[in-house]
């Protein structure tokens, strides 16, 4: 199994390509070698056995033995269990930072109309605003055959077994994408409103989309998800008037969980709400567009505390 | 299911520490998992004792420390003890309680040999 995103072994690559190799080496041997930009190659890899073509996540039980004393003992360790996911987000939030880039992270539970709002969005901001797109799936890269369909570019990840992204995915497909300065990072992370909630990929916001084909208490039923979130989209609107779904209460719902929610009423068909997505989203651009000056210093700073805390840790 | 990922990342802090102070064995594990988490301690026992198989913490005891969760009203001003990020503020009823602690979780200390 795979010990960064526990998918079964060879479960996970980018883009459909072979997953060819055995998983071998370390974690460690993985993580000294990650780029925290993502920015480069692996300069001064020791080769294992796969092209480098092939992007992975996986690595083979590490099974580290130092010599020990025989005694039983106690090491503190204080140290935060989605450390090393949140380093590598912040090194996605910097190179956004650098670039201007303005990235969201779109979750929800499968089915939600995720795909078809962003074939749409896109279609929007064609010819003024270049659109990238990560697309999350468990398997197939149909998703991402329906977003370069549109002409945008667009990368998928599969996980395999795994249920989320996490941020050294991400990383990963961005040293694929190539984005130019000033772009919009579309991340449209697996279908499921439990795991991805917990994972930063570096994004600006967590867009969490709920469709009124689904019951209005699902704010409540998966808290962590709306809490996350900055932006609810109340999506499929145009099937409002077939179902028995209550808008106002649903919203009130969602506040409950996080006071401080966005909430735009939209629907890919009949393009209710699609002016105003399209509003924040250039406010969002605009706002990255500024802040790339003055962002970087300060997530630099972040990035050395971070690795100064991972390495007092022995990270 | 992302239990499994945690108790990878729970396993490979442990690997860490070992390099750092030189130990070969580790026969338990303090986890502190705060009740705003998202994590679900059941499926974390499962995963981590399915994780550490053939590493250095196999069969180690897992120990879990639940912190409570925290928020703060931001009707009342109250800061207050809440279960769920749902929960209303126990002194005024309000919704409007946003989570101020026991939202992490962390590998505390470990036993080792």
């Amino acid at each position: 199994m795979c010990t960064v995103c526990g998918c079964g072994e060879g479960e996970v690559n980018i883009e459909g390509e072979a997953h060819a190799h055995p998983h071998t080496y370390t974690l460690v041997h993985e993580r000294q070698q990650g780029s925290l930009v993502h920015a480069h190659p692996h300069p001064g890899e020791t080769p294992h056995g796969h092209d480098r073509e092939n992007l992975h996540f996986g690595a083979g039980a590490a099974g580290a033995m130092a010599p020990g004393m025989s005694q039983s003992r106690m090491v503190q360790v204080e140290q935060d269990v989605l450390a090393k996911n949140d380093e590598y987000a912040a090194g996605n939030r910097l190179h956004f930072a650098e670039h201007g880039i303005f990235a969201l992270n779109l979750v929800s539970s499968p089915g939600s109309g995720k795909t078809s709002l962003l074939t749409r969005t896109i279609e929007r901001l064609k010819g003024r605003i270049r659109v990238a797109v990560v697309e999350g799936d468990q398997q197939t890269s149909l998703d991402a055959d329906r977003i370069r369909a549109t002409g945008a570019p667009a990368i998928q990840v599969n996980t395999g077994k795994g249920c989320h992204l996490d941020a050294h995915m991400v990383g990963r497909a961005l040293e694929k994408l190539s984005l130019q300065d000033g772009s919009l990072l579309l991340i449209e992370n697996v279908g499921n409103l439990v795991c991805p909630a917990a994972f930063d990929l570096g994004e600006a916001h967590k867009v969490v989309i709920l469709s009124v084909t689904e019951g209005e208490d699902k704010p409540l039923k998966y808290p962590g998800m709306f809490a996350e979130a900055d932006m609810m989209l109340l999506n499929k609107m145009d099937l409002l008037p077939y179902l028995n779904f209550n808008v106002p209460l649903c919203i009130e719902y969602a506040r409950r969980v996080n006071p401080y929610i966005k909430v735009i009423l939209t629907s890919a068909v009949s393009d209710e709400g699609m002016g105003e997505w399209q509003e924040w989203i250039e406010a969002g651009l605009k706002q990255a567009a500024g802040q790339k000056v003055n962002e970087v210093d300060a997530l630099k700073r972040r990035i050395a505390e971070l690795e100064a805390a991972l390495a007092a840790k022995g990270g | 299911m992302h239990e499994m990922s945690l108790a990878a990342s729970v396993l490979e802090l442990v690997e860490n520490s070992a390099k750092v102070n030189g130990f070969s064995r580790v026969k338990t594990v303090w986890l502190e998992i705060g009740a705003l988490a998202g994590v679900e301690a059941e499926a974390m026992r499962f995963c981590f004792e399915a994780v550490v198989k053939g590493t250095l913490a196999e069969g180690a005891r897992l120990e879990i420390v639940a912190t409570k969760g925290q928020g703060k009203c931001l009707d009342c001003g109250g800061s207050v003890f809440i279960e769920a990020r749902y929960d209303p503020c126990s002194l005024c009823g309000g919704y409007r309680v946003e989570p101020a602690g026991g939202m992490a979780m962390r590998v505390k200390e470990l036993e080792v040999e």
